[in-house]
């Protein structure tokens, strides 16, 4: 194996090229105020069946209204606590325990996860997220309906934008760009959603000023 | 058979397809009308292409110390490296991690690389089960074909066969030619497979040195389920997919899925950069990357040839390819099919073994205007198409001249003496011209669907003699 290395190596090393400056960091400035941003999310989340709502209440209620008698999936966070104020839930799960312990009700038994996002992204209608001990992984992939609570003022115009606005050289252990539903063209070319990931995907849009 | 004449056979088949011909034409349409709505500024696209043409460029140029750096980040966030000089090497590394981990059922992302590896064949071999998960793939899979394409690997099938292959496998399930009952049928099946699989493999897009991140970019979930929901997940990528800077991510990403699917975004892109950490509650506790060169190393030795290495596996050469369009990924025969194929593969296999896909090219130059990275394809390709029936250059690619016909070669020393002899020039059209029906009426592949050429009666020079014109 360490002769492989090496021989790959050597092997790059053997015919030196010329170097040349590489173009600068890519920008793409766009210009969009808070609401146009906000419209922009979510014109492209519905194009690829994404479902945006401005929240005016808590997101408790909301829930309460259009997921009755779901078993809901949330994290140990701010969030999980503020659960308590759900009253139509089937049932609650919290993520507390390794998956290990739980994996096939995870797969089976969960109709719907709420999980917080890092930011967003206006120009392509995109959720960041970091996924945390309090908020694993596997929330926002595995349950059919993905609830996300996003703040307005965390949306960026673009990828690039995002990234030079934060401090990204520490990578967490998973970072997820995700832009509506899981979908896939693999049949004849034709759109049809929720094929492995969560068939619905819908972003709660917090807007404070 | 020769490769030539197996190339041609496949390709005559594939011609006579008419399900199969329809296929393709009315995916491929669809895909290039998708791809050009994104990008209605011509010079906001050339832009992009400069952009990403020169963070690619600048990877190559760096590629030994950026491939340092990359295992040098990977190992500290505690994913593990391993350099693998050639396809064995590659499978039995991932095999002899897969027994170390006791894991006996697979799940897999979609993965070029891995086809390049026959990896799926070589685990089956030694007990393990390998699904792939990737809804083209899978359907491919249970078909036993290889992938027709680089992005949509079953786009050669149509609803029907694809009902039909998935009621062969599970006939307890309903039969449906309805594609969103299909997803959902294949959505079943594969669930429960992702609950339950030992280990998960994937292909990689982008490897960042600077960070040490793998990026996977998809619209399924099945690459994110893939590695993240085993206890194990390895990642098999070529050399030439290490990126320098997170900031190179961004163009990258815009013009990758614009270019491949005409989408602005795709649905997912995961970016891993460890394995499972202290406290978390999921995702894999163990992570590998296996970086195999299998010829790329040497594809950089000659500085034309070098840029065939700047791809990024979108697939917009052979959507507008005319030749693929016709003909299909089957009938190249090659992991890669479509211009990026008749570029890489005779460079990665050797003229000798691949050099007649250069024929299956009409040097329109349709890939060179759409490749994102600004590859120039159809000088590519000629100039293999010269160095597989010409030995005498100098070059880097293996098996020049492996194609060379005897008298095709007289036929052109001949036409080149002609003209560079007056005196044999003239015997040789007036001979051509008195003795047309000598010609035979058949005249190889080119009289198969052409009538033979008549020469005419007279030579050129002779017709303009005699219409007074002096001076030849
Ligand atoms: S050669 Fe260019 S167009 Fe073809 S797959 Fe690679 S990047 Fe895409």
């Amino acid at each position: 194996m360490t002769d492989s290395r090496a021989h790959i190596l050597n092997r790059l090393r053997h015919h030196e090229l010329t170097p040349q400056a590489k173009a600068p960091v890519y920008q793409k400035p766009l210009g969009l105020s808070k609401a146009q941003r906000i419209k922009s999310f979510t014109e492209k989340q519905q194009a690829v069946r994404g479902e945006v709502v401005l929240l005016n209440g808590s997101w408790t209620d909301w829930m309460d209204k259009h997921f009755k008698d779901a078993h809901l999936l949330i994290g140990t966070g701010e969030l999980g606590d503020q659960a308590s104020d759900l009253k139509n839930a089937k049932a609650i799960t919290h993520y507390d325990q390794p998956i290990e312990s739980w994996k096939p009700d995870l797969f089976e038994q969960i109709d719907v996860s709420i999980t917080t996002s890092h930011a967003g992204l206006a120009e392509s209608g995109t959720l960041i997220l970091k996924p945390t001990p309090q908020e694993p992984r596997l929330m926002s992939l595995v349950p059919p309906a993905h609830v996300a609570i996003l703040d307005a003022n965390r949306l960026y115009e673009n990828f690039a934008e995002l990234m030079s606005a934060e401090d990204w050289s520490e990578m967490p252990t998973n970072l997820l760009l995700i832009s509506g539903p899981s979908k896939t063209a693999d049949i004849e070319q034709t759109l049809a959603y929720g094929i492995h990931g969560p068939k619905r995907l819908i972003t709660l849009i917090v807007n404070h000023d | 058979m020769n490769q030539q004449q197996a190339f041609e056979r496949r390709i005559d088949e594939a011609l006579h397809n008419a399900q199969l011909r329809q296929n393709f034409r009315s995916a491929m349409d669809g895909i290039r009308q998708r791809r050009a709505e994104q990008f209605p500024d011509e010079a906001q696209l050339q832009a992009l292409r400069e952009q990403v043409q020169s963070i690619r460029s600048y990877s190559l140029q760096n590629q030994a110390d950026l491939l340092e750096k990359l295992e040098a980040k990977l190992t500290e966030n505690g994913i593990q490296v391993h350099w693998a000089a050639n396809p064995e090497e590659a499978n039995g590394i991932i095999a002899n991690i897969l027994k170390a981990a006791d894991a006996k059922t697979v799940v897999k992302g979609k993965s070029m690389v891995s086809e390049e590896t026959e990896l799926n064949h070589y685990l089956e071999e030694q007990g393990i089960e390998v699904i792939e998960s990737d809804l083209g793939e899978y359907i491919i899979q249970l078909a036993k074909e290889p992938p027709s394409h680089i992005v949509a690997p079953a786009i050669h099938k149509n609803r029907v066969e694809v009902a039909e292959l998935f009621q062969n496998f599970h006939p307890e399930l309903p039969y449906t030619e309805n594609i969103d009952e299909l997803t959902e049928t294949a959505r079943v099946i594969l669930r429960e497979k992702f609950a339950k699989a030992d280990a998960g493999i994937s292909g990689v897009n982008f490897a960042v040195a600077e960070t040490g991140t793998l990026c996977l970019v998809e619209n399924e979930g099945n690459g994110r389920l893939s590695t993240t929901a085993p206890e194990l997940h390895i990642a098999i990528t070529g050399i030439e997919k290490v990126i320098d800077k997170l900031t190179d991510i961004p163009p990258l990403l815009e013009i990758l899925t614009k270019s491949a699917t005409g989408q602005p975004i795709t649905t997912y892109f995961n970016m891993i950069s460890r394995p499972r950490q202290e406290g978390e509650l999921d995702g894999p506790k163990a992570v590998h990357l296996v970086l195999l060169d299998n010829g790329r190393s040497r594809i950089r030795w000659d500085d034309e040839l070098l840029d065939t290495l700047r791809c990024i596996r979108c697939g917009a050469c052979m959507n507008h390819c005319p030749v693929y369009v016709h003909v299909g990924g089957h009938a190249y025969g090659s992991v890669y099919p479509g211009p990026i194929g008749l570029a890489l593969e005779p460079q990665r296999l050797g003229l000798d073994k691949a050099g007649s896909l250069t024929s299956a090219c009409s040097l329109c130059g349709a890939c060179g205007e759409v490749c994102p990275v600004k590859i120039p394809l159809p000088k590519i390709i000629n100039r293999l198409r010269a160095e597989s029936v010409n030995n005498q250059e100098a070059s880097t690619v293996s098996g020049k001249g492996a194609l060379r016909h005897v008298s095709e070669a007289w036929i052109w020393k001949l036409w080149s003496m002609s003209y560079s002899s007056p005196a044999l020039h003239k015997f040789i059209s007036w001979a051509g011209t008195r003795m047309s029906s000598f010609i035979p009426n058949k005249l190889g592949a080119w009289t198969h669907y052409r009538t033979r050429p008549t020469p005419a009666k007279r030579t050129l020079h002779e017709l303009a003699k005699s219409a007074g014109i002096a001076n030849d």
